[in-house]
């Protein structure tokens, strides 16, 4: 199968998703209301409250949304084969990725710009928000953990990106001060950050650092683990426009060109997909497709971490009602995009099936690692770039998303543990540091938790960071559909998904369940069971919510809108 | 034609240019202007400390800043969660 082909008919399918079902969707059953005074416009205060130029929203949507997950994810689901892996990824973004970031926005901007999680507690009740508030810290926790595995085995894998990928903070800390003190204008300053960027990814082959293999008593791997710690930690204590402004600003340049030279390269080359359809042939100890396929893909087909970024910060800035088609779910496709050429690049980014074989060799492997030599290959054949330099490209591309992502995160579970010394009326926990040092332990005990000593099995959690996303989708889109039901419209739109999900993160769940107990992982067990009581709760959350609404909506009149 | 031409290259450059702008400052413009806030609010702390018993050794610089950060005044005190102003001769509310 040529991968040309393929990208063509997943883009097709997408458009199609877009100028049909979205509009079905924005017409018929959320009603997008271009006469709607959105709360950017009703509390337009110039700081939270602004209402935003539509593409430039959509612009800071996909960035803040697109990270390593919808890479990573799929390159590890073509273990599988890449049909299944496409299939989920073109159907996932149509059906529910779209229909859950749009609905999102249109739920917060329908009740003030409030967050998922807050409108969890007005529209579903107050239980469903004290599990909302347990899944999203695990998250957070997850997803720092994980992506801090990923860096540290790009950087041992990859030492030829490691001065690229730590150069980028200081071109990031460089641009920060010449905009902030206004000596260079924004337009210059873009064009010197991207060529300062590209030429330490050009100069990163001639000088490639290698961790040591130990360095005092602890592993190469989890020094780079500690070491990204104490980098997330104080980048997330600094102010927001000395690093993580101009660094997210770069960043979202680079996703920009790095799409474009990779969709470019497999325009012009044109490969063929070497991996099989469907893999029947797949290593020892690799679960089954059904249910795993659905959880170890999450961002790039459905993701609840877009329903947060949707509610919190988007919400606020839509100018017109109807544009949440537009950013939501035109955003979804954007991501949906980054995953098709993940796997597009690792299914086909190989000479032989041999050599996909034996990147393959177990569950778990291949991942990024897949996506960068798997790209390689395909932009030095395509675009004729030298294999090191596109390797060392795609690795700073992958490196800096899931970076971008723990500052973020860090950040985010920084404030949580914050919040929670308030609730708890702990005076040391609402101070920052306290907070941060609360956060950076928490995520280092389940990267080595989880891992082991040297911290390079934390991808054994992968999976259940996909379930975990999973039920936050599933809690937003349970949202939608209350809301729905309220109003009398159809609600199977965002019920059937809504099912799906709940029925797949359960099922993999108690898969893994299984499988932690044979190998023995109780620390991962005793994660695994937190998370599918809170799997377990929402789902019960979800029919009793529903029963209760629906026997409401009987007795009421239907609303005005 | 050139006047007509570089209009327009001017008009496109304008454009481009708010994109940029736009892109670099809407997602991070509450958080900053929040620790721009937190940072006008010690500054109002220093201006009107004396007043509140607070002794400051610049009082006699500051006091000329008064009249100036009047209109902030019951803002910064709501802020700071005293429903009126703590100034028994200044008041605002």
């Amino acid at each position: 199968m040529s991968a040309a082909i393929l990208l063509l008919i997943g883009l097709v399918l997408m458009s199609l998703g877009y100028l049909i079902y979205s509009r079905f969707i924005a017409q018929r059953i959320y009603r997008l209301d271009p006469d709607f005074r959105t709360p950017a416009h009703e509390f337009e205060d110039g700081i939270d409250f602004v209402p935003t130029n539509r593409f430039v929203l959509w612009g800071h949507h996909f960035t803040s949304v697109a990270g390593a997950a919808p890479i990573v994810g799929p390159a590890i689901a073509v273990i599988w084969g890449w049909l299944p892996a496409f299939l989920w990824v073109v159907m996932g973004t149509i059906f529910f990725a779209g229909v859950h970031d749009m609905g999102a926005i249109w739920a917060s901007v329908r009740n003030k710009a409030k967050s998922v999680g807050s409108l969890t507690g007005d529209v579903v009740g107050k239980r469903a928000r004290s599990i909302f508030m347990i899944v999203i810290f695990l998250v957070l926790l997850m997803v720092n953990a994980v992506f801090a595995v990923v860096i540290a085995k790009l950087m041992m894998n990859f030492p030829t990106a490691v001065l690229p990928v730590w150069g980028a903070i200081v071109v990031a800390l460089i641009v920060g001060q010449l905009i902030y003190r206004r000596i260079v204008s924004l337009p210059v300053v873009s064009v010197i950050g991207v060529v300062a960027l590209y030429a330490l990814i050009w100069a990163g082959p001639s000088v490639p650092i290698q961790m040591p293999a130990e360095v005092a008593g602890l592993s190469g791997n989890a020094v780079w683990i500690l070491l990204l710690f104490l980098y997330a930690g104080i980048a997330s204590v600094l102010p927001v426009w000395m690093l993580l402004q101009p660094r997210d600003y770069i960043n979202g340049l680079q996703l920009f060109v790095g799409l474009l030279i990779l969709y470019g390269a497999i325009a012009l080359l044109n490969p063929v997909l070497v991996a099989p359809m469907i893999n029947n042939d797949v290593p020892a100890g690799t679960p089954s497709l059904l249910p795993l396929l659905f959880v170890t893909i999450a961002c790039g087909a459905i993701s609840g971490f877009h329903g947060l970024v949707a509610s919190g910060t988007t919400s606020k800035q839509l100018n017109k009602e109807t544009d949440a088609r537009f950013v939501g779910y035109f955003g979804a496709i954007g991501e949906g995009c980054l995953s098709l050429a993940a796997i597009l690049v690792a299914c086909a980014g190989f000479a032989s099936l041999t050599d996909w074989k034996a990147m393959y060799s177990a569950f778990g492997q291949g991942g990024v690692t897949a996506f960068v030599e798997g790209g390689a290959y395909v932009i030095h054949n395509g675009l004729g770039l030298p294999q090191v330099t596109a390797a060392t490209l795609l690795t700073v591309m992958a490196a800096l998303f899931a970076g971008t992502t723990m500052d973020t995160g860090l950040r985010l579970q920084r404030y949580i543990f914050q919040e929670w010394g308030e609730i708890y009326n702990q005076p040391w926990m609402k101070k920052p540091l306290p907070a941060t040092l609360l956060a950076i332990g928490t995520c280092l005990l389940l990267a080595f938790g989880a891992g082991g000593a040297d911290g390079s099995g934390g991808m054994i959690i992968w999976p259940l960071f996909g379930t975990t996303n999973q039920l936050l989708a599933g809690l937003t889109l349970l949202v939608i559909t209350v809301m729905l039901v309220h109003m009398r419209r159809p609600m199977w739109f965002t019920l059937l998904p809504l099912c799906f999900l709940l029925l797949m993160t359960v099922l993999a769940l108690v898969l893994q369940l299984k499988t932690f107990f044979e190998q023995e992982n109780y620390f991962l067990l005793g994660l695994d069971i937190v998370v599918l009581v809170a799997a377990i709760l929402v789902a019960l959350e979800c029919a009793a919510a529903l029963k209760r609404h629906r026997a409401l909506a009987a007795t009421e009149q239907p609303d005005a809108d | 034609m050139p006047t007509k031409r570089s209009d327009s290259w001017r008009a496109w450059l304008s454009q481009a240019r708010f994109f940029l702008e736009e892109s670099y400052s809407a997602r991070y413009r509450g958080a900053i202007a929040r620790s721009r806030r937190d940072h006008d609010d010690l500054f109002m702390l220093l201006v009107f400390s004396e007043m509140m018993g607070v002794p400051n050794p610049a009082a006699y610089y500051t006091l000329e800043l008064q009249p100036l950060l009047l209109e902030r005044f019951h803002d910064w005190h709501r802020r700071m969660g005293m429903e009126h102003s703590p100034l028994d001769h200044f008041r605002c509310c």
